[in-house]
């Protein structure tokens, strides 16, 4: 067997043998298998105990489905009135560079927009509100979870759009659609009467993916979330960072606690899918042209503003903190800019800054090769990539994070090993894989094989054909989907903290550290330090075929 | 020589394709048929590009050397399609190198590169981007590209429907002139009876 053929079997290693050890140590220690030193020997009977708990659970469930009801019904509000217009396109450019911004920097950005003492409050005050001091409002970090639920909301609703919009490129969106109208069904209720059905099936994983992560979200849940109590992954990331070690295997049992409260939401998801499916039908059959749907437009094209100028001020406003003098309540921009802040934290960017890099490139290139391993292997064996090969891809990016990285922690301390960079890196690869493999595949199957063909018939081996004709001709998509593998890494915070043994100290870790201090130009640099070092790569992924192949017109679409 | 001996081709029961001819050093075989009826499956099993879902069977000679088993690169057979395929990112010479076969220095390659571009016309294009060449200029690239990795054989599938009446008159009787000149023996696929009247040879028609 030669070492290409190994290279999809060590892919899905590397992408769920990480999964499977950290299952294995969250409930091997509930019969007993793993043992700590003091640790108690029920830890399920303690976290059953705290009474925190049906508070915590019931936030997680809510928060999550709650936002992605709220996302995929803005995505689909958007889409049935919007298909085709311009509008659409225009929201299309400006969401796509959002979907690689860091949770944890929209979620700040999105704080500073909406706190009493936010932009939004600002610009309304006092001439509308009356207001000259902040309001005495507990906006962010409601215990009621609306913020968070909101924050949740606006960051996956662009990548349900964009997955969306797509799956709607391989579908034959126009033509049923046109038929539809001539049937007499108004544009909306076409849309949803007969491209919906086709489209959620294909959206069906990226929808279970984003309920999966916004009920155990955890860094947004830090920024914009309740805290008394907390949502349920939290407080496992409390238990699993608490000096007291024998804490550890109460944060294991409450992982097991998650994974089953992750699991029946989906299968309730699953269920109501049916439900809303049967429904649709009567509906779609019971033979009304829908005239009055089109009249939703305006609210579709609130919906789309909204959630982009949620992100997109919530970013301009971190920006603006990082360069602001005197800044009082309620003046809408700051009496001066001055780059004090800049001089003050710069220095200390640095080390984070490196091993933000340092990571991510490492996880990026290994990503790489295993992907385009995968991807030439099964090319050459002629193998098209079937559905449950995408089921795989998926199956990390659905079971929670905060669901198993506390068993690899609680695997590693009973061995005796030590957290540290590399498990960093195994850990962000798990999750850099899937979406480097699903930006890469569609690109990789839509080359025309027919320049391998020639290149074969003009006497060139196949390791030649790739290197010398294939990934050339794929530069860009190539580049694109390092920089998202690049962007997902940086983002990471949860692997990087409990992977790394609470001592790998990245932009994302420091950035979320910031967020219960209140340092708002603390908070303003590395929020956008942050954002930089995930949007650049995208920057740099578009420069670069440009330039190398700046004489050769037919590499670019 | 190229020996298609008792070439068949099946996908699960169904019978694709079956030959049994020998096509001579400038001889040009032309395999006619309505779309879908298995030519470019043909032409696939003979360059080693078979889906695997296809079942192969019989031989393939080419010049007295059995190459069915052989992989695409090793069999020394080049093929045009109706896209010339040129690659997007190498300029005019450097596809015209990619074909070339080892050897000689760079001055010499040079020069193989330069004759062969005079050759059709197109003196001077080294350098220049294939995506700014016109649908001939690139045919002809295409051709010499093939020409130069010194194939024993030559397969042409719809080799010229891209191309409109007059240019399409034009490349086809500059393919047929070279591989009658290299004694190459061709196999067309086409289904515009006008190439196969061009061709002058045998005619199998299958499907």
């Amino acid at each position: 067997m030669t070492l290409l053929a190994w290279v999809p079997r060590l892919t899905l290693a590397a992408m769920l043998l990480p999964v499977a050890a950290g299952l294995w140590g969250v409930f091997a220690p509930l019969f007993g298998f793993i043992t700590l030193n003091g640790a108690s020997a029920a830890p399920m009977a303690d976290v059953l105990a705290w009474p925190g708990l049906p508070r915590a659970a019931w936030l997680s469930v809510v928060t999550g489905v709650g936002s992605t009801l709220i996302a995929l019904g803005l995505v689909i509000l958007i889409l049935s009135q919007l298909h085709g217009s311009r509008a659409l396109m225009w929201l299309r450019r400006a969401l796509s560079p959002l979907l690689s911004v860091p949770h944890a920097s929209a979620a700040f950005g999105l704080a500073f927009m909406i706190a009493p003492s936010g932009w939004i409050a600002r610009a309304v005050s006092p001439w509308l509100t009356g207001w000259d001091r902040p309001p005495d409002l507990l906006i962010l970090n409601d215990p009621a979870g609306i913020a968070l639920t909101l924050g949740l909301a606006v960051k996956e609703m662009p990548f349900l759009l964009l997955i969306a919009l797509a799956a709607l490129a391989q579908t034959d969106a126009i033509r049923s659609l046109a038929v539809a109208r001539s049937l007499g069904h108004s544009g909306a209720g076409a849309w949803l009467k007969v491209v919906l059905p086709r489209l959620y099936g294909q959206i069906r994983l990226p929808v279970y993916v984003v309920l999966a992560y916004a009920m155990t979200a955890v860094d947004m849940a830090l920024i914009l979330g309740p805290t008394t109590p907390s949502t349920l992954s939290v407080q496992i990331l409390r238990w699993m960072s608490d000096p007291d070690l024998t804490l550890r295997l109460q944060g294991a049992a409450g992982a097991v606690i998650q994974l089953a409260l992750v699991i029946a939401a989906l299968a309730a998801w699953f269920l109501a899918e049916k439900l809303v499916g049967k429904l649709g039908l009567l509906w779609i059959t019971s033979g009304t042209r829908s005239p009055w749907l089109p009249a939703l437009r305006p609210l579709a094209i609130a919906a789309a503003a909204t959630s982009a100028i949620a992100v997109l001020g919530g970013l301009a406003s971190l920006a603006v903190w990082s360069f602001a003098a005197r800044w009082q309540f309620p003046d809408a921009l700051p009496e001066a800019l001055t780059t004090r802040t800049l001089d003050r934290f710069l220095p200390q960017l640095g080390a984070p800054l490196a091993e933000t890099a340092l990571i991510a490139t490492t996880t990026t290139l290994i990503a790489l090769i295993l992907c385009i391993g995968c991807l030439e292997a099964g090319y050459r064996k002629r193998k098209p990539l079937e559905g449950r090969v995408m089921w795989l891809v998926y199956l990390p990016l659905l079971i929670p994070q905060i669901a198993f990285l506390p068993g690899l922690q609680v695997l590693l301390i009973s061995g005796g090993l030590t957290m540290g960079r590399w498990v960093v890196i195994l850990s962000h690869l798990v999750f850099v894989i899937p979406y480097i493999f699903l930006s890469l595949s569609d690109p990789w199957q839509a080359w025309n094989t027919r320049h391998a063909t020639v290149a074969h018939a003009l006497g060139a081996s196949p390791t030649r054909v790739l290197f010398a004709i294939r990934l050339p001709m794929l530069l860009a998509p190539i580049l694109t989907a390092a920089a998202v593998g690049f962007a997902v890494s940086v983002g990471q915070y949860l692997p990087t903290l409990l992977a790394g043994g609470g001592r790998i100290a990245t932009l994302t870790t420091e950035a979320v550290a910031l967020a219960s201090g209140g340092d708002r130009r603390a908070i303003g640099v590395y929020g956008i330090a942050l954002t930089l070092a995930a949007l650049l790569p995208f920057a740099l992924a578009l420069a670069l075929p440009r330039i190398l192949y700046a004489n050769r017109r037919g590499t670019h679409p | 020589m190229l020996h298609l001996q008792n070439l068949t081709i099946t996908l699960g029961q169904r019978l694709i394709a079956q030959v049994d001819t020998t096509v001579h050093g400038g001889e040009v075989l032309t395999i006619m048929g309505p779309s879908g009826s298995g030519k470019s499956t043909l032409l696939a099993a003979i360059t080693g590009t078979l889906d695997p879902a296809f079942a192969q069977q019989g031989r393939i000679i080419l010049d007295g050397q059995d190459i069915t088993a052989l992989p695409t690169e090793a069999r020394r057979i080049g093929i045009l399609f109706q896209d010339d395929l040129l690659f997007p990112h190498l300029s005019v010479g450097q596809n015209l190198a990619f074909g070339l076969p080892k050897g000689g220095n760079r001055k010499e390659r040079h020069k193989t590169i330069e004759t062969a571009l005079r050759d059709v016309g197109l003196q001077g294009f080294a350098n220049r981007d294939p995506a700014t060449l016109s649908g001939g200029q690139k045919a002809r690239v295409a051709l010499m590209r093939m020409l130069l990795s010194q194939p024993k054989a030559l397969l042409l599938d719809e080799a010229f429907s891209g191309l409109d009446a007059d240019l399409r008159e034009q490349i086809r009787a500059l393919v047929f002139t070279r591989a009658r000149v290299q004694n190459l023996p061709v196999v067309m696929v086409t289904h515009d009876p006008a190439d196969a009247e061009a061709a002058a040879g045998p005619v199998i028609h299958i499907g």
